[in-house]
């Protein structure tokens, strides 16, 4: 089996428009939370969000790609962009067959759908932009990617809601650990901030009015951030023999489903699929430094993430480990939330230092463990987890480890 | 008969129109047996989720024309009753109308 590194980063969100700008962000435990612009809120309950603010698209796509390119796969391309520059990665003839391009999304077009269902059913209009299809569908920013680099090998899109970034990377990760491909390009992406999402959001009562506050006994709900990170995965062999810079590497990923409600988390199947995640990757319990949270902000999901935590590490190492929850700072990108705080999680264990969940501010007798509340704190991170569980009860862990030659 | 007993008697009989519109959507939208829902009734003991009580809060707040500022992460707004369920309701009704 082949060892698998990330030699490429590109995140394009609302904590920054690169990924140099976005680690600024995070390690700084800056919040970017705020009050949404880019859709009216005059009649939502909740007005907060994070958004990419300037940002005009003409800028970045010429004019008949942009025509077919909904907000998702315009941030998921501006991310791949980045990564792919970033990893010195080409794709001429067998290299593009040697490439895997794997990208989660949650929903898919969702900007394209409210505006198509604005004109057939509050205008009345008989027809729809003739491009609305291949738009909206959630291979699209897939494809897009494939097209805009000549990348011809496997692709396509995952999709499970909060998870999808995980199982993305995750699969990925076995393709090119497996030998299937040499090479991967994979993330997520979503553009959730769009009337009718934050609607159907609202209307499930899980949204905070305020701000994201996880694992803090205060909390009062996750809030919607829209945005992309993609990276580039590489046979050790492939990165060496090229010369290629190495963030970080990739050793394992485990995946459950709770099989139980559609909506509330099982501590037992979030639990389950750390230990795979540490049990594909040859780890023990104990070699977790570092754990980047699914930390949502909700009710249910901080309260069964920390059980879970101690379950699967062992009630003396889970109150060892630093957990931090992105999340508190750029919101919940869904379909690209794992993507984003992979390259959080990447980051933390090249630079030393991991980001906190921002504002912490009441502990919670029911979520006891190190939270790194407020403050990026240095520390030394051999090995890290990133989770992700969905709606749906689809969860999936990756585990991350320094590059040690 | 104690006061106790006396005030729930008292509130049974003017049982009001919209508690009972409320206690149909319950019994509608948590799929409960309309006899078992009375004030006192626990929403764990009828086996009301809280995924049924988001639905429940909306289809009342269709019918009455309202919006009940309910968040399922707020303690505070936890219900734990269907009596409590009822109160909620009534008082936004009040504040709104």
């Amino acid at each position: 089996m082949n060892r698998v590194v990330i030699t490429g980063l590109g995140v394009f969100s609302g904590a920054g428009k690169s990924t140099q700008e976005f680690w600024q962000t995070v390690s700084n435990g800056r919040c970017v939370i705020g009050p949404l612009e880019t859709i009216p809120t005059d009649d939502l309950q909740i007005k907060i969000g994070v958004e990419i603010k300037d940002f005009d698209p003409k800028e970045h796509f010429p004019k008949k790609q942009l025509g077919l390119l909904d907000r998702f796969s315009q941030l998921g391309l501006m991310a791949a962009r980045e990564a792919i520059a970033d990893s010195g990665l080409t794709f001429e003839g067998e290299d593009g067959d040697n490439t895997a391009t794997i990208i989660g999304c949650g929903v898919g077009g969702q900007e394209t759908i409210d505006q198509a269902y604005y004109h057939i059913y509050k205008e009345g209009r008989r027809g729809v932009h003739p491009f609305t299809i291949p738009r909206l569908m959630l291979n699209a920013a897939c494809s897009h990617i494939t097209m805009e680099n000549g990348i011809t090998g496997p692709a396509y899109a995952i999709a499970s809601a909060c998870s999808s970034a995980n199982h993305a990377i995750g699969q990925a990760f076995h393709m090119v650990r497996s030998g299937l491909v040499e090479r991967a390009i994979t993330g997520g992406t979503e553009a959730c901030i769009a009337l009718g999402t934050m609607r159907g959001w609202e209307a499930i009562r899980v949204m905070t009015r305020d701000t994201c506050r996880p694992f803090s006994k205060n909390r009062t709900g996750m809030t919607l951030g829209e945005g992309a990170s993609i990276v580039t995965l590489e046979t050790l062999e492939h990165a060496k023999a090229r010369g290629a810079k190495i963030y970080a590497e990739i050793v394992g990923f485990g995946m459950t489903s709770d099989a139980m409600d559609i909506t509330m988390p099982s501590f037992e199947g979030a639990s389950k699929a750390m230990r795979f995640a540490l049990k594909d990757g040859g780890l023990d319990p104990t070699d977790i430094d570092y754990i980047n949270a699914h930390g949502t902000g909700t009710a249910a999901n901080d309260v069964t993430e920390t059980k879970s935590i101690k379950l699967a590490l062992g009630d003396d190492h889970a109150r060892k480990v630093s957990v931090s929850a992105s999340k508190s700072m750029f919101g919940h990108a869904l379909g690209a939330a794992g993507a984003m705080e992979l390259a959080v999680t990447t980051l933390a264990i090249k630079n030393g230092v991991a980001p906190p969940t921002a504002n912490y501010e009441d502990p919670d007798p029911d979520c006891d463990l190190d939270y790194i509340p407020n403050e990026a704190r240095d520390m030394k991170i051999n090995v890290a987890i990133s989770n992700s569980f969905a709606f749906g009860g689809l969860n999936a862990v990756l585990a991350i480890k320094k590059f040690n030659g | 008969m104690s006061t106790d007993e006396i005030i729930l008697d008292e509130k049974e009989n003017v049982m009001s129109k919209v508690e009972e519109d409320i206690y149909d959507i319950v019994a509608d939208k948590a799929d409960v047996d309309r006899v078992k829902l009375v004030r006192d009734a626990r929403l764990d003991d009828l086996e009301i989720e809280s995924l049924d009580i988001v639905e429940i809060i909306f289809a009342i707040e269709e019918k009455f024309d309202i919006q009940i500022p309910y968040n399922a992460n707020d303690a505070e707004m936890e219900f734990e009753t269907v009596g409590q369920v009822v109160d909620a309701v009534q008082k936004v009704i009040k504040e709104q109308s």
